[in-house]
């Protein structure tokens, strides 16, 4: 039993280290991907793994290379699985993750947006939200695209040290 | 560990089989989810619904992906193929999901693939050319915001798989709209042209507005979100007039199979290529 509790703990370490390819700055357990990390009766190693978004072109990589590393270790059973419910929200993007986001020049999300429930509410007037430029930390930015080179990010700008940055969108 | 590990995973030898993910099974966008219907759930019509909608989300990912290198502006071509791909994802998952529950075990490209326009069930409205941006946009707004308010509602399905890839569909869609509701008013709300177009645009999609409203409740609230922003666009209401026949019954309009004719010609000219 003790062994057991062991390998799923180191299991769950080696899984966790798998960096994500579009934001390789990032863990798959910092980007909140990874959701669980557990171990069968017959020594399987179950890694669950849930998309970002519905069109993530990186999923099949992921699955991909948490299966090598976790047979590179030396687990010989190895299962992926994939979660969708409940769905990815930019709130489980740790605070570890958050951290190397910025010190990458890219600027991590606010909180994710919550609606009660009923019809999901169209807002027509701007939303003011403000975003702190990674670089100088300056309040003072603006966007420039909602849409950008990845799903999960949009384009803004400091007012302040003049530089272009990514944002990391809540969702 | 060096940040192309990943590649040098997936290009490892796999003698068996070598298409995409090279033969690491991880192609199909369900691996690993429990197949299971649930008792009470009519399975074929579970596969119906799944198909339909991955057809109308397979068919707008295409025309918003015809906009690539035409958009007015590089920053709304970027926004226009972020959607699509997003759609594309939501058809992949519906495909998989009916391959799963409809008995034949098809995988994505099948569906994708090796039908003909008469096999396609999306609702007609998406299959129509793109038109000029105020008449994608509308479409759009149209598209996503029925598609949204459906979701919402499939989120509580007694399919657990659908029910999932509606709940994560409705984050999306929801910035979707968002998108072609911002753009609806600017445009409407804009020069005497843009104004024009834009009010074009909403006399074409209208008679196809009827077949949307045909198997779920969601009239309503489609209906809301197009008075909010008609009336914030100084636009005036899509007057509903239907049209016979339907996209949903396999009717379609003669601008889908040119459009399938260009999505689906390299994999059948060359079945089971690997690229």
């Amino acid at each position: 039993m003790v062994t057991v509790l062991t390998d799923v703990r180191h299991a769950r370490h080696i899984a966790e280290q798998v960096p994500d390819p579009e934001l390789p700055m990032l863990t798959l357990a910092d980007l909140g991907v990874l959701r669980a990390v557990e171990m069968t009766g017959d020594g399987t190693v179950v890694a669950s793994l849930t998309p970002t978004y519905s069109g993530c072109p990186a999923m099949a990589e992921m699955r991909a290379d948490v299966a090598a590393r976790l047979r590179d270790a030396g687990y010989t059973r190895v299962e992926i699985r994939t979660v969708l419910d409940p769905p990815w929200t930019s709130d489980w993007i740790t605070p570890e993750g958050r951290r190397k986001l910025a010190e990458h020049g890219i600027a991590p999300p606010g909180a994710a947006p919550h609606h009660a429930a009923g019809p999901v509410p169209l807002v027509l007037s701007p939303v003011r939200r403000t975003v702190a430029c990674p670089r100088c930390g300056s309040a003072d930015t603006e966007e420039t695209s909602r849409f950008a080179a990845t799903s999960c990010k949009a384009l803004w700008r400091c007012l302040a040290c003049r530089e272009p940055f990514e944002y990391v969108k809540e969702i | 560990m060096s940040d192309d590990h990943v590649y040098m995973t997936l290009a490892e030898g796999h003698e068996d089989d070598s298409r995409w993910a090279y033969g690491t099974g991880f192609e199909d966008p369900l691996h690993g989810v429990d197949t299971t219907v649930p008792e009470g759930v009519d399975a074929g019509r579970l596969a119906a619904d799944c198909v339909a909608l991955a057809d109308d989300a397979l068919v707008s990912a295409q025309r918003l992906a015809e906009w690539t290198t035409r958009a007015p502006e590089l920053e709304e071509e970027v926004a226009l193929a972020n959607i699509g791909l997003d759609l594309l994802g939501q058809a992949r998952l519906l495909y998989a999901r009916a391959g799963q529950v409809d008995g034949t075990g098809r995988d994505e490209d099948a569906y994708a693939y090796f039908r003909d326009a008469e096999d396609f069930r999306n609702v007609r409205l998406a299959e129509l050319p793109c038109g000029d941006f105020a008449f994608s946009i509308v479409r759009l707004l149209v598209l996503s915001s029925w598609r949204l308010a459906h979701f919402e509602q499939l989120s509580a399905h007694p399919d657990p798989v659908l029910a999932a890839i509606a709940a994560k569909g409705v984050k999306e869609l929801t910035y979707h709209r968002q998108y072609a509701a911002e753009w609806a008013v600017r445009l409407g709300d804009g020069t005497e042209e843009s104004r024009r177009r834009t009010r074009t645009a909403m006399e074409q999609v209208a008679p196809y507005l009827g077949e949307l409203f045909t198997a779920y409740d969601v009239r309503g609230e489609v209906v809301a979100v197009l008075r909010q922003v008609t009336e914030a666009a100084g636009l005036p209401m899509p007057v509903y007039r239907p049209l016979p026949g339907a996209g949903r019954a396999g009717e379609r309009t003669e601008h889908l199979a040119p459009l399938l004719a260009e999505l689906q010609s390299v994999a059948r000219a060359h079945p089971g290529a690997t690229w």
